[in-house]
């Protein structure tokens, strides 16, 4: 029998514990409910989908922002799935921002100009997550994470992450468990930062073949000439070894000159469920 | 006595508060289940919660009667209890231990052993290890008290089975993890095939009580049971729920067992002993 490579998780159970995750660490908080950043593609499609099956359509924000040249067809996913849960939502064009940001500055880069509306985009939502006294949900799935493929205090940003822990191709699994939209789920993956763009396209990797590679590294623990030996292309998985490697920063916080006898980061160690 | 009347307490500690989780302690206490129970024990660190970190020196306490401990010692007149909590010694080290009280005093302390510093467990950092597996003479007869590693040692349940421990209790604080395989967690499923296979070769009764609620993202996974001496589950709890197990464990099942697979009887510890000073001493 072979089995796909990551396999596919149990998901009702893996939909019980997000639940639970999400449940309790909302509890814990004593705050009101979820803010999520809705694109229209399918990461924030899951997420909003458990934070609806955790607590419920009403304790549920979602909020649109576009970029005037998003994909329109984003914003139409996005109106979609905000009527099939039945929850509240909010349209805030990042355009003006962004634009008066980079006047004078034409030159900016596609990549520069990415990150930064991935930056407003976080603002916004922990703005209106301190105006609704509610929690920021994250939208990043456990191969960006490891890739790297976010923007450090953008789309990366958040206060609890339900999805960090699986694959984009159990990402796919859930969202087609949980009859997502096809629309949602079966477009190529993209960061709509600029018209076009595609995550594999960028990466210049497949999600199948990422995944693939990464499960076996990571989870499974092998190593880099094992990997090869079940057929991967060695320069492949040196490439994915490199992006792991190089966005090590981005898992972290900032770190922090040791000068003292306990330093935050390093030794003084607490978890955040301190107390809680 | 006859049957050895047991509740497990499948309970969510919260993290660092020691008195709200002394209240849940004794909410617990006050359930029929555990009313109609001769034992009743908690998971590991019940008192504390798990993932402590620096919060270890913050939540430990030294084990005297006063303070903390004394509301349980009064109900320990009606029933025994076990509980997990962070001991101080007189040394000023730090254990991961489980109590055993019985008519209102501290009647046995078990320092966990093994203390699990890899992966996503980094107990070693801030727990000092205890030195012993000693069966406890009770007024339930001889019983084993193991900690969630403890148990993942073949040395301990057997030293406890020599020892005439006809009953190990294992007090857990295990995440659930795996989710890729069919039904629970591959970690809960992992749990049961030890406690069964373990139980079947000692020919005496397991039980594992595991605690449940999220520390910092790790769901902790419950799925408490009860294996007998023939490697049969008893009882098999759920996962992800806060609840009190009762089950009832008869004293025959050890008798018939014991009679049927003689395992313990023709052990040969002079010859594991021998064994042992040759691989130590080599």
């Amino acid at each position: 029998m072979t089995q796909s490579i990551p396999p596919p998780v149990n998901p009702d159970l893996a939909l019980a514990m997000i639940d639970r995750f999400l449940q309790e660490e909302l509890g814990k908080t004593g705050l009101t409910g979820f803010v999520i950043g809705l694109s229209g593609g399918v990461d924030s499609a899951l997420a909003c989908a458990l934070a609806v099956h955790a607590v419920g359509a009403d304790r549920v924000l979602a909020v649109k922002m576009p970029y005037r040249t998003s994909a329109p067809q984003s914003e139409a996913d996005a109106d979609l799935l905000v009527g099939r849960f039945g929850i509240r939502s909010e349209r805030v064009d990042i355009s003006a921002v962004v634009d008066a940001h980079f006047e004078g500055d034409p030159g900016a880069s596609a990549l520069r100009r990415g990150n930064f509306m991935a930056r407003m985009r976080m603002a916004v939502l922990f703005d209106r997550s301190s105006r609704d006294r509610s929690l920021v949900l994250g939208t990043s799935n456990k191969t960006e994470l490891l890739l790297g493929y976010g923007t450090w205090y953008g789309d990366m940003a958040s206060s609890l992450n339900p999805i960090g822990d699986l694959y984009k191709s159990q990402v796919w699994q859930l969202a087609r468990h949980l009859t997502l939209p096809e629309s949602v789920v079966d477009k190529p993956p993209s960061a709509d930062l600029w018209p076009g763009q595609t995550d594999e396209g960028e990466m210049g990797l497949s999600y199948a073949e990422a995944d693939a590679i990464l499960y076996l590294l990571v989870d499974e623990r092998c190593t880099a000439q094992e990997v090869a030996e079940r057929g991967h292309s060695q320069a492949v998985v040196a490439k994915i070894l490199t992006m792991v490697q190089r966005s090590q920063f981005k898992r972290r916080l900032p770190i922090i000159a040791k000068l003292s006898q306990r330093t935050v980061g390093i030794d003084f160690r607490y978890p955040r469920d301190w107390g809680r | 006595m006859e049957t050895l009347k047991l509740a497990l307490v499948q309970m969510a500690p919260a993290l660092g508060l020691l008195e709200r989780n002394l209240e849940a302690h004794l909410a617990w206490l006050a359930t029929p289940e555990a009313r109609s129970a001769d034992l009743v024990v908690f998971p590991e660190l019940s008192l504390t919660g798990y993932l402590l970190q620096d919060l270890v020196a913050e939540v430990a306490r030294p084990i005297q009667e006063e303070g903390l401990l004394a509301p349980l010692l009064a109900a320990s007149r009606e029933r025994d209890i076990v509980v997990g909590m962070v001991e101080q010694s007189p040394e000023f080290l730090f254990h991961n231990a489980a109590l055993y009280l019985s008519g209102g005093r501290i009647h046995h302390v078990h320092r966990k052993v093994y203390l699990p510093t890899y992966g996503m467990f980094d107990e070693g950092r801030y727990f000092a290890a205890g030195g012993r597996f000693e069966a406890v003479e009770t007024r339930l007869g001889r019983l084993g008290l193991l900690i969630c590693e403890d148990a993942w040692h073949l040395s301990s349940s057997y030293l406890l089975a020599l020892q005439g421990a006809h009953t190990l209790l294992v007090l857990s604080g295990s995440p659930g993890r795996g989710l890729t395989g069919g039904g629970p967690a591959a970690s809960v499923q992992t749990w049961e095939r030890v406690g069964q296979v373990l139980s079947q070769f000692l020919t005496v009764h397991w039980a594992y009580v595991n605690r449940v609620g999220y520390e910092d993202g790790l769901a902790f996974a419950g799925g408490s049971y009860v294996s007998d001496p023939f490697g049969n589950l008893l009882l098999d709890g759920g996962e992800n729920v806060e609840a009190i197990y009762r089950a009832d464990l008869p004293l025959s099942a050890l008798r018939r067992a014991r009679t049927l697979t003689p395992l313990l009887r023709d052990e040969k510890p002079d010859l594991v002993l021998r064994h042992l000073e040759g691989i130590v001493r080599r």
